[in-house]
């Protein structure tokens, strides 16, 4: 029930509503609920909804940082 | 999947799992709850807690809706479903819990009453605008993740000028939950906590404050998907061992201090607290429901077909109420596997994936069982 998914913003059509693109799959869903979106940036879908904009520098962040942690040397005890 | 992907590398994973077991402290454990069902399952479904030291517990938490939904509510919409005029629209995930007596409203569809699976809030509006001479009511259950999108139904349905359109609201709130379980009688005894993902994105993290400062619980928000929870275990240990209680962010690509502002402004729009709610296993807690405000009391299903509050015993032999406040496993429950499977449920931790108890007869079973094996 809570489980939501990033997906792709494509086209915006009339009354906040927009096409998104979950891995090439076309879905019309509502923008309403996310400011300041732009074609080509990623939200996290809920219930035919965008809840939020991904923030894509965090997640290069993120994602370098894990990959620093997940490198912990197999010689540390 | 773009931003999905990236965050199951397997390789990441057994570095950060060698990370986590260099820093756990042999000498201590560490009892970690998820409040969240999304959680819970990608706990089960990646294998999470294999890849532990097993001084490391998680202890899942009440934050699946459709879990602590309690039966008498299920009640009332089979009352609602079973009149003529309406069409009750639901998510797919209620259709299965039970009410009492073994009632559920599967059964009430079967028996004629006319209930539509929905996807989205918005299919409700479009079955509303399709049906003018009947009574459409949507069954709105969630916690903060998905109350914006019951506003916005709510708000073009106002829009609209839908008049044969009305929620029947079991919205609820995730910090009043958190509260309640540290301030139980008997708490189950508690480390830190990982803090819901989609929830925050909508709250933010600073509702999560009191609870690291007032109640000294470290609080780590962390996103769903297995390498995001590895890194949140490992910054919830990192804060344990510093003797640190803070409220960190692991979700940051989504997830800010104030949430998203356009989201809550609506919420306290439509909605209003409502006294005091019952929860499957928490009891009622004060607080920690919404209605529909009064500016928006028309679209209240409550108020327009006069529904009496119901409140039933759950069924003895199931452990959900113990299983929601992290005393007990799904294991330790008598029913569970034998009476009690996602085909026939007996209680509401095996109807929905992100139950504690559906989570572990898809996934967990198969590892106890080869667990036992190589024992
Ligand atoms: S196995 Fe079934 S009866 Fe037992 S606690 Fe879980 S939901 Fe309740």
């Amino acid at each position: 029930m809570c489980l939501a998914i990033p997906a792709e913003v494509i086209e915006f059509l009339a009354d906040d509503m927009a096409i998104v693109s979950i891995d090439g799959v076309r879905k019309e869903v509502s923008v309403a609920l996310v400011e300041d979106l732009a074609v080509g940036d990623y939200v996290i879908l809920h219930v035919g909804h965008a809840l939020a904009k991904i923030d894509p520098a965090e997640a290069q962040e993120t994602l370098d940082l894990l990959r620093q942690l997940g490198d912990y040397a197999e010689a540390q005890p | 999947m773009k931003y999905s992907d990236e965050f199951r590398d397997k390789e990441i994973a057994t570095g950060l799992a060698r990370a986590i077991r260099a820093k756990a402290d042999p000498q201590r454990s560490y009892r970690f709850m998820e409040f969240c069902g999304g959680h819970t399952h990608a706990i089960a479904r990646y294998g999470l807690e294999d890849m532990l030291p097993d001084n490391i517990r998680m202890i899942h938490g009440p934050g699946c809706p459709v879990c602590v939904l309690p039966a008498g509510r299920i009640d009332m919409a089979i009352q609602l479903a079973e009149r003529p005029e309406i069409i009750l629209c639901v998510y797919g995930d209620l259709m299965r819990v039970p009410g009492s007596r073994g009632a559920s409203l599967l059964r009430a569809k079967a028996r004629g009453a006319d209930i539509r699976m929905v996807y989205s809030t918005l299919d409700a509006i479009r079955i509303a605008e399709d049906n003018p001479a009947r009574e459409i009511v949507f069954f709105a259950i969630g916690f903060e993740t998905t109350t914006p999108p019951t506003a916005i139904m709510i708000r073009l349905a106002d829009k609209k000028g839908l008049t044969n359109f009305s929620v029947f609201c079991n919205h609820v709130l995730t910090p009043p939950a958190m509260r309640a379980i540290l301030d139980s009688e008997n708490p189950v005894e508690i480390d830190g906590f990982v803090g819901p993902a989609h929830v925050s994105t909508v709250i933010g993290t600073a509702p999560y404050e009191p609870f690291a400062e007032g109640d000294g619980k470290p609080v780590v928000i962390a996103g769903f998907e297995p390498l995001d929870m590895m890194q949140a275990i490992l910054m919830l240990v990192d804060q344990v061992n510093d003797g640190r209680h803070e409220v960190e962010n692991q979700y940051r690509r989504a997830v800010t201090r104030v949430g998203n502002q356009r989201a809550k402004a609506d919420v306290a729009d439509i909605f209003a607290l409502r006294e005091t709610f019952e929860w499957r296993g928490l009891g009622s807690i004060p607080h920690s429901g919404l209605k529909l405000s009064p500016a928006f009391a028309r679209f209240d299903a409550e108020l327009r077909f006069a529904m009496d509050e119901k409140i039933v015993a759950d069924n003895p032999a199931c452990e959900c109420p113990a299983i929601l406040r992290g005393l007990k496993k799904p294991v330790d429950c008598k029913l569970f596997g034998t009476a009690c499977t996602p085909e026939t449920p007996v209680g509401s931790c095996m109807v929905s994936s992100e139950g504690a108890c559906a989570a572990h007869w898809t996934y967990g079973r198969f590892r106890d069982h080869q667990r036992r094996l190589a024992s």
